[in-house]
């Protein structure tokens, strides 16, 4: 009897078992990079720079050339590479930790040059890999392992709109903030991170699109509540929008 | 066919040396005493295709220079001491991730902001490991400008064939001095050693190719450890470089290396003339350091004097050289001070 | 005499840096070997400047020298800090448009030149250095003029190349009044 697959994974993806925790948003986000990059043909021409934090083995994850750079310096790396190798297909995959607090300057630099370079951004508010301490975007009031008393505007200051400071840069041809919280957002995401991937396959510029994610383990809650914090707290400190539009439909 | 010399700075021979070495790309931000580098990769890479750019930062440059070296191409950057400083996590990954790549740090006066002039006090971040692990860089110190052009090419032809990062360790006075200089020609870019087995090129009817220094499991990261230090082990081997100056009938053996290097002929000159015979060894090669002409050279003299523009870094590979056959003195200058002749001529002669 | 150690020093935007280059650049194109190590920083943006330039018929070995064979002066301060540095026997050029006291050494040849004065008279104060350049070049012998005029066709090539008749004409005046002095 012949068989057929009905359905499978996406040939980007290496098949190597995540090793996200239940709930997580990275292996969402994960599939959907994968497909876009199947469905643009350009397999054989990505390379992928992962961060340092829970993504760090997302290079593994991926069947792509990929590196891992030093914590914040993704974009840096990925500029050395892209610049090396102009037509190849360059992305990295950073957490708050790593684009906005360490890494600021190489986000804010590589997006004012508007490096042909395509970014995936995740949010979650909160470190995830050395055990949930405050991020650059955590929440007012929101507890973490540094801020045991809720974060407070006097001692840490208030979450950064990345975003919304990269929205002002010539360089940046694409940039929108979704979030993977419901079927509906799932879609919208993957719209936005093939846009991020043809700013640079076209050549137009700088793509970034930022995902709010959960982090059930270090929120301390289970999958499903993680979910409706993120749709009740994290999208009002962060609006859903598209920030930049240069690539057009 | 009569060889053209042309008068160089330092710096522009070093920056001209790397494009005919094949570099083409080259990444940094600017710093004193080595702008000029910088400022000629801007103007030369565009007329010969390649890519020059001034990044926001050196924590950024490294970075590039990393993600640049794992695409298999010659790559380089130049700093000067507070900038190779803020480098140093970077180099600790390329060698990690063992990726050939070329610095040039023409060091300044430190610690801290410390001054602009010529001095050799980062010996010890170059040469015993700047950033965190156990990692080397191949480190060359020129003495000339000639010297620096062959030595830049060298580090790259090191640099392939360790896939390890390659260090010049210059200062501000070769940077910025003018001699003559003999150009090698420009190398054929398709002559360039073949990097295809591992570089990140993109999985194209391949195996995907992953290059890092990272390993989550202990004994993994001890492997590949073991790999490092294997290739270190043939360095130390293969590459020990020096030159030696009067050395043959030599009572005293002077040593100094860069800069110190060549004053200290002028002062083995003046010595002579006064019926003292010594002789210069100077290490080309920093890491590995040459002790075994060292070792052999410290026998047949009364004493080994050591003269740095630092407090006395490298005369502690002196004396592990010298394995307290004889004693070791030690001469120096600091904050960018450059000792002349006559002041070393004097310290020397205090000892006998 | 086969070795010259020499400092050239004056205010920033006399040219001494670049007398240093053109005396560096002739002896190597005639045959000799040199080095040419400017002191740098923000020292010399409005403040004095310096090169030391050493020939030799062997290859260079120290850059840095402690007594010069020959001290160029442009200004007083120079002539004040370098003067006094000089061999005994050595040359000490100074420019006498713009110092008027006198070097208080017997053991030294002390040859005033008042190079800014020469240099208005045929058209530009600008070549100034150059006037000076002739004038050492005339008594040390450290190259040949063709030399001079080799290196000096060299660095003014291209858009300055029009310059090169001007400072060829201070080159030339410097020598004369060297030889007639």
């Amino acid at each position: 009897m012949e068989t057929k697959i009905a359905f499978g994974g996406p040939k980007s993806l290496s098949g190597k078992e995540f090793t996200y925790c239940p709930g997580c948003h990275h292996g969402i986000v994960h599939r959907l990079i994968a497909e876009i990059i199947d469905e643009l043909g350009i397999q054989g021409k990505t390379i992928m720079v992962a961060p340092v934090g829970c993504s760090v083995f997302a290079y593994e994850f991926f069947d792509v050339d990929g590196t891992v750079a030093p914590h914040g310096r993704a974009l840096a790396v990925a500029t050395g590479m892209k610049r090396a190798l102009p037509d190849r297909v360059v992305f990295t995959y950073q957490g708050d930790g790593d684009l906005a607090a360490i890494g600021t300057a190489e986000t804010v630099h590589a997006a004012n040059r508007g490096e042909k370079l395509t970014t995936i951004f995740i949010n979650n508010a909160v470190y995830g890999m050395t055990g949930g301490q405050m991020a650059p975007t955590t929440l007012l009031g929101q507890k973490t392992t540094t801020t045991p008393y809720g974060r407070r505007a006097k001692n840490d200051g208030y979450p950064v709109h990345i975003s919304e400071m990269l929205s002002t840069m010539v360089g940046v041809a694409y940039l929108e903030r979704v979030t993977v919280s419901t079927p509906q957002d799932i879609r919208n995401a993957k719209k936005a991170i093939r846009k991020a991937f043809l700013a640079q396959i076209k050549n137009i510029g700088f793509g970034l699109v930022e995902v709010l994610s959960t982090c059930p383990t270090n929120w301390g809650m289970s999958p499903v509540e993680a979910q409706r914090w993120l749709l009740e707290n994290m999208t009002k400190e962060f609006p859903l929008k598209v920030f930049v539009d240069k690539v057009g439909d | 066919m009569k060889t053209e010399k042309l008068m160089m700075k330092g710096n522009e021979a070093i920056a001209e040396a790397a494009i005919r070495a094949g570099c083409r790309l080259y990444f940094g931000y600017p710093i004193t005493p080595q702008s000029e580098i910088a400022e000629y990769m801007s103007r030369r890479l565009p007329e010969v295709d390649g890519t020059f750019l001034q990044t926001e930062s050196e924590v950024a440059t490294v970075n590039m220079v990393y993600g640049a070296a794992s695409t298999g191409k010659r790559v380089m950057t130049s700093t000067s001491s507070p900038g190779f400083s803020l480098m140093q996590e970077g180099v600790s990954y390329i060698a990690g991730a063992e990726l050939p790549c070329v610095f040039v740090n023409v060091v300044r006066g430190g610690p801290g902001l410390g001054d602009i002039q010529p001095a050799q006090s980062d010996y010890f971040q170059a040469t015993k490991g700047g950033g965190h692990g156990d990692y080397k860089l191949l480190v060359l110190a020129p003495s000339t400008i000639q010297e620096a052009v062959e030595l830049t090419q060298l580090a790259f032809d090191l640099a392939d064939k360790y896939r390890n990062p390659a260090l010049i360790l210059a200062d501000g006075m070769i940077g910025q001095m003018m001699e003559p200089v003999e150009l090698p020609p420009m190398r054929d870019l398709s002559t360039l050693p073949d990097h295809s087995d591992w570089a990140l090129t993109g999985a194209n009817e391949r195996e995907p190719h992953k290059v890092t220094s990272f390993n989550i499991d202990p004994y993994g990261l001890e492997e590949m450890n073991k790999r490092y230090q294997e290739k270190y082990t043939r360095a130390v081997r293969e590459e020990q470089r020096w030159e030696e100056y009067k050395t043959d009938n030599a009572e005293y053996l002077l040593v100094g290396y860069g800069t110190v290097g060549r004053i200290l002929k002028s002062v083995v000159d003046k010595l002579a003339e006064e019926g003292i015979a010594t002789g210069v060894f100077r290490p080309i090669s920093l890491w590995p350091f040459p002790y075994t002409r060292l070792r052999e050279l410290a026998e047949a003299v009364k004493f080994v004097f050591t003269v740095e523009m630092s407090s006395g870094q490298m005369v502690e590979d002196v004396r592990l050289g010298v394995e307290g056959r004889v004693p070791v003195h030690f001469y120096g200058r600091m904050g960018g001070v450059v000792p002349t002749p006559d002041e070393i001529c004097s310290a020397f002669k205090k000892l006998l | 005499m086969s070795y010259h150690g020499i400092v050239i020093a004056g205010f920033g935007g006399q040219g001494v840096m670049l007398m240093g280059q053109i005396i560096a650049a002739a002896a190597v194109i005639d045959g000799k070997n040199s080095t040419w190590l400017p002191s740098y920083g923000p020292e010399m943006r409005g403040g004095t400047a310096n090169c030391t330039v050493v020939v030799d018929e062997k290859p260079v070995a120290s850059p840095v020298i402690d007594t010069p064979t020959e001290v160029v002066a442009m200004n007083y301060p120079s002539m004040v800090k370098f003067g006094k540095k000089l061999k005994s026997g050595g040359f000490l050029f100074v420019n006498a448009s713009v110092v008027d006291q006198k070097m208080d050494r017997g053991d030294v040849k002390i040859i005033e030149i008042p190079v800014n004065d020469i240099a208005d008279k045929i058209g530009s104060g600008k070549v100034a250095n150059m006037v000076m350049l002739g004038a050492f070049v005339e008594l040390t012998k450290v190259a040949s003029f063709e030399a001079v005029e080799e290196a000096l066709r060299y660095k003014l090539s291209g858009s300055k190349s029009a310059l090169l008749p001007l400072n060829l004409e201070a080159i030339k005046k410097g020598a004369e009044y060297a030889r007639g002095r």
